[in-house]
């Protein structure tokens, strides 16, 4: 079972506050979902690669060509604040990086 | 107590590709905020990144000249963490599968050449800038967020904690920006930005086994930067354990005004960045024959030019730094095709041009200066048609206006006065007028010669031929 310091470091990762409640709540719904996908752990993989993508396609690549027509309007057209082609925001409280 | 002193650096290489690292986006600088951005690196639900080719080439080339292996098999993976000028709230980066990995740098340190390792070398993606009202990024009313800088494409070299000193840090660190810049990957400017540096730093008592506590080092943006905090925090390290007290794990800022490194609130919860591989591009697959037709691009680096440069008889000063600078050395290695005496070069553009070249804040190839004009302006001095004051004199000319030696000289009547008869006349009158001097030096003062020479070139407005004068003075005095 999770523990309520994990759901709570989850909960800091996220920038989520949550009520003793809605913690209770969700440390039973997280654990469903672990459990879930532990069913994975069941199946020995020692001798299978990782798969990192679905495709097996590599090397999509792009030629260095720059392009520009997207409009700064169009950058701009759903920030809730705009000021001289700056998107404008809270400021910015905690070190987090 | 000695102390051993372990550094650790970590370099962000901003590379100069003419495209963002996973959109079409131009890179470039000063352009009005916003102006280069599109639905990738804003990062807007549903858009695609689709990786830059030549991001991907400058990556491996680094790192080959850094002396990596490179991984066959590379994928990118995801960094999350929240951040205004993080617009996806992950960072498209590479974490166990880095492009170059196990690499070295040898610099030249006091007590000899030193190998630093090289971690590892990744591609990512750099995040947007912000401006914060008041400046400060506590107590600013709003803050002002550009995405134009958000998905240019970062080269991150990381070492391992061999460095030993902040002086070794600085060598360290000029090498590395040196290669970039020879490379064309990147162009090297701290106070620009286009290159920055963190530093991890630790101590501990000399001989023993483990590393100590280190602290991570910010807001590093000069050269000069790097050797003062590194030396301020390795005093305050020994300061800390001398008083029997224990270094805390944190990362501090440098406060470039105030010279010294200060704690930034340490972080309640450690770097949890969940990485997970990048589901949006497919992985990379880097076979030999795309690495060794990069390898054949690298040119010759600094280091190899460097000793290039001794073996044609130049100094290990003038060597280095010849070699270190790349228009300067472009110059050279042009100039010594066309003129053999590579010493005689160096001495011109180490001295005097160089001289120029500052007076007007400009490198060699942003002046009118060629290396055929140069060669022209030694030959006239070799076949003495020109003594090397009045070379000097008109090396300006060269430079700002590009015309050749020849036709300056020709235009100012500059070519040195070679005909006996035109300089004995010169000389007789020079005696004539000092009588006086010239009686002093029939009495043995030598120094008189030296001052008639003077008068012979100051009427001669310098042209005269300073070996013939003094063979003709000589006889003319008996
Ligand atoms: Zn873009």
């Amino acid at each position: 079972m999770l523990s309520v310091e994990e759901v709570i470091h989850i909960e800091r990762l996220a920038r989520l506050k949550l009520t003793d409640k809605e913690r209770e709540m969700y440390r039973s719904q997280l654990n469903d979902v672990l459990n879930y996908a532990a069913k994975l752990d069941e199946i020995d993989t020692s001798n299978v690669p990782p798969m990192y993508h679905i495709l097996p396609v590599t090397n999509v690549l792009r030629e260095d060509i720059p392009q520009n027509n997207f409009s700064l309007e169009d950058a701009l057209s759903n920030a809730p604040l705009k000021e001289g082609g700056f998107f404008v925001i809270p400021p910015i409280l905690g070190g987090e990086e | 107590m000695e102390y051993e002193v372990n550094i650790g650096i970590e370099i962000h290489a901003e590379l100069l590709t003419k495209s963002k690292v996973f959109c079409s986006c131009p890179v470039q600088f000063g352009a009005p905020p916003n102006t280069l951005t599109c639905p990738v690196c804003l990062g807007l639900p549903g858009a695609l990144p689709v990786l830059n080719k030549k991001a991907v080439e400058y990556a491996i080339l680094t790192a080959l000249a850094l002396n990596c292996k490179i991984n066959r098999n590379a994928i990118f993976h995801r960094k999350n963490y929240f951040y205004p000028d993080l617009p996806k709230n992950y960072q498209i980066s590479q974490y166990d599968t880095p492009i170059g990995i196990q690499g070295y740098l040898e610099i030249e340190t006091s007590s000899g050449r030193k190998r630093i390792r090289i971690r590892r070398v990744h591609l990512e993606e750099d995040t947007g800038k912000l401006i914060h009202s008041g400046g400060r990024i506590t107590g600013s009313d709003m803050s002002f967020v550009d995405f134009n800088r958000s998905g240019v494409p970062l080269l991150e070299i990381v070492s391992e904690p061999d460095i030993s000193s902040p002086e070794e840090a600085k060598e360290y660190l000029t090498n590395i920006r040196d290669i970039l810049v020879f490379l064309g990957v990147c162009d090297g400017k701290m106070e620009e930005g286009s290159m920055r540096c963190e530093a991890n730093v630790s101590i501990r008592p000399k001989g023993s086994e483990r590393l100590g506590t280190k602290t991570e080092l910010k807001n590093i943006n000069s050269f000069r930067a790097v050797e003062r905090a590194l030396q301020y925090e390795i005093e305050r390290q020994i300061d800390i354990v001398s008083k029997g007290r224990e270094i805390i794990q944190e990362t501090r800022h440098w406060d470039e005004k105030n010279e010294k490194t200060i704690s930034m609130r340490s972080k309640e919860e450690a770097h949890d960045y969940r990485y997970f591989p990048e589901p949006d591009l497919v992985p990379l697959e880097i076979d030999d024959g795309w690495i060794e037709k990069i390898r054949a691009q690298i040119p010759e680096l600094p280091e190899e030019k460097y000793e290039r440069y001794k073996k044609l008889g130049l100094t290990p000063y003038e060597a280095k730094l010849l070699a270190h600078d790349l228009e300067m050395s472009t110059f050279f290695d042009e100039t010594i095709k066309l003129y053999n005496n590579p010493k005689n070069i160096a001495n011109w553009l180490l001295v005097d041009v160089t001289k120029e070249l500052k007076d007007r804040n400009k490198a060699i190839n942003q002046t009118l200066l060629t290396p055929r004009m140069l060669v022209e302006l030694l030959t006239l001095i070799d076949e003495e048609k020109i003594s090397g004051r009045i070379a000097k004199d008109i090396l300006p000319e060269l430079i700002d206006k590009g015309i050749s030696p020849r036709k300056v000289i020709e235009e100012r009547n500059l070519l040195q006065i070679t005909d006996t008869s035109e300089l004995s006349s010169v000389i007789e009158q020079v005696l004539k007028e000092n009588a006086n001097v010239v009686e002093e030096y029939k009495k043995g003062k030598e120094k008189s010669f030296m001052f008639l020479v003077g008068q012979v070139m100051r009427l001669t407005k310098g042209k005269a031929n300073p070996k013939l004068v003094n063979e003709l003075l000589r006889k003319a005095l008996g």
